[in-house]
């Protein structure tokens, strides 16, 4: 499979105040059209990752909004919604539309509004992305349940709490070149182990923060592409999967099961291996997240992925340089936009425009999750 | 959200699971479906003992709303007799005493409130089994 990426396009990560929910959006949009050097006129359809505008902003209807404020009527607009991975899978549905023939151009958007409100509430809505009635009712919070999965993973394998800090030191390490990026600050192990906790093991500094941003993607079809472009990004393979909602029907907590699956038919679409990718941006919304996925994904064995942080093989110029763009950790988590700014970064990795953080690679990927593992998809993608 | 409590009051209150006796796996929060034989699963209701071991946990500092007075409070995932696990608060324990493998029972309790005047949430939570204890109470 070949579906080109023609244009990109985010805004920068962090608290905008004087920003609307459509104000990102429209500001990402452009400048993937830009890039592309299209014109709106060229665009057959979109598809908008967006978790909660409903209880972010009290906006549902999110498809017709952003299609109407980007000038974009009567075009298709269709909102994809998986908690953290709704951007993820927003690109997913768009690399299907032009696979399936249905289209030849279509914008990939993410957006999330997420500062408007009080932290406590965003921490409830956030918590929606369990189960309901049976995690959420009781008490949990998201931090809650990866911290559970940490503490489980320390069990197991010994992972030690310094190497689930080094993941943040280098996320944040790496954001410093990232002008998108929501935290411009070098953090040490000292930082994180010295940080409020929120869910013990998990503190403050383990964890991504609460952002507003938009990222958007200009996808073409391979004949199309040629018109605007000689060396597109391309994306080669594509892969979801799904788990039970609640940690706790999950039989091993250890385990991204939902990721071996996604990333098991994104490399098989690719006809790529772990060993083959250079660069990823993976699911760091907490630290631990960061090393369940570089497991799920095949970089290193189950298990062993502490080890591999602390020896420094994820960092730029590692084994594969994973989070360049400084991660969730550090970049930011507008939940719905995650997803298509992981995309970004890697398409700005393969075409070399990656200032300051560059990784001269030729093979990227991208791993974005929903809850606590219940939904994973994952992308691959190779230089033109 | 009155309906979507009410409908679970009798799982909640009583820790019933549902057991498919086609595969023998047990259910919950209750499936009324068995996502191993799906359609050839019959589903037949079973009561929990409610005495387990903490599978995981963590203790919560930053709490969501209406859970603000409990803090901190330590939710654990708590592997059931019966093989079945269940996400519960641990109570009537110092944070820095639990720990993976404590064996707790279930017991009965307030989970929140809907503000001053508003309907009181109750269901199950956990506590450490004492030596020569009475056993659970749900």
């Amino acid at each position: 499979m070949r579906v080109a990426v023609i244009g990109v396009g985010l805004t920068k990560f962090g608290e905008h105040w004087d920003k609307s929910f459509t104000d990102l959006f429209v500001e990402a949009g452009v400048r993937a059209i830009e890039d592309a050097g299209i014109d709106g006129k060229d665009i057959e359809a979109m598809f908008i990752g967006n978790m909660s505008g409903g209880r972010f902003i009290d906006q549902e209807h999110i498809s017709c909004l952003i299609a109407d404020r980007a000038g974009l009527s009567p075009i298709p607009s269709t909102r994809v919604e998986a908690a953290c991975a709704s951007g993820g899978l927003a690109l997913r549905q768009g690399v299907m539309s032009i696979l399936s023939g249905f289209h030849d151009v279509v914008v990939v958007g993410g957006v999330e509004k997420m500062t408007d409100i009080a932290t406590e509430r965003t921490t409830q809505i956030l918590a929606t992305a369990s189960d309901q009635e049976w995690e959420a009712f009781l008490g949990v919070t998201f931090p809650s349940l990866y911290a559970m999965i940490a503490r489980r993973h320390m069990h197991e394998f010994g992972t030690t709490r310094e190497q689930l800090a080094l993941v943040s030191v280098k996320n944040h390490r790496n954001a410093m070149k990232n002008p998108y990026a929501q935290f411009h600050r070098e953090i040490t192990v000292e930082d994180v182990l010295n940080s409020p906790l929120v869910a013990d093991p998990l503190r403050l500094l383990d964890c991504s923060p609460i952002s507003d941003g938009a990222a958007c993607l200009i996808l073409a079809s391979e004949d199309k592409a040629k018109e605007f472009t000689d060396s597109p990004v391309w994306i080669i393979g594509s892969g979801q999967a799904s788990s039970t909602i609640a940690l706790h029907d999950r039989k091993n907590i250890v385990v991204q099961e939902a990721t071996i699956h996604a990333s098991r038919e994104a490399y098989k679409r690719a006809k790529k291996e772990p060993k083959d990718i250079e660069v990823a941006e993976v699911h760091d919304a907490f630290t631990i997240g960061e090393i369940l996925a570089i497991e799920a994904l095949g970089f290193f064995k189950i298990g062993e992925g502490g080890r591999a942080t602390e020896e420094g093989l994820t960092e730029i110029g590692g084994k594969v340089a994973v989070n360049p763009s400084g991660g969730l950790k550090a970049k930011g988590h507008p939940v719905g936009a995650t997803g298509v700014a992981q995309a970004v970064e890697i398409v700005l990795q393969l075409r070399g425009e990656a200032h300051g953080r560059n990784t001269n690679a030729d093979v990227g990927l991208t791993h974005n999750v929903g809850g606590s593992g219940g939904t994973s998809v994952v992308h691959i993608f190779e230089k033109g | 959200m009155i309906p979507r409590f009410w409908r679970n009051i009798r799982y909640r209150y009583n820790l019933i699971a549902t057991k498919c006796e086609t595969c023998g796996e047990i259910f919950f929060p209750p499936r009324k479906l068995c996502p191993n034989c799906r359609r050839r699963g019959k589903l037949v209701e079973k009561k929990l003992s409610g005495r387990g071991k903490i599978y995981t946990y963590t203790v919560v500092y930053n709490a969501p709303l209406g859970f603000e007075m409990q803090l901190p409070y330590i939710i654990a995932i708590v592997e059931l007799e019966e093989g079945v696990r269940v996400t519960a608060q641990i109570v009537d324990c110092d944070p820095d005493d639990v720990h993976i493998g404590m064996e707790v029972e279930a017991v009965f309790r307030r989970i929140s409130e809907d503000g001053e005047a508003g309907l009181i949430y109750y269901g199950y939570k956990f506590r450490p089994v004492k030596e020569g204890g009475d056993g659970h109470e749900v």
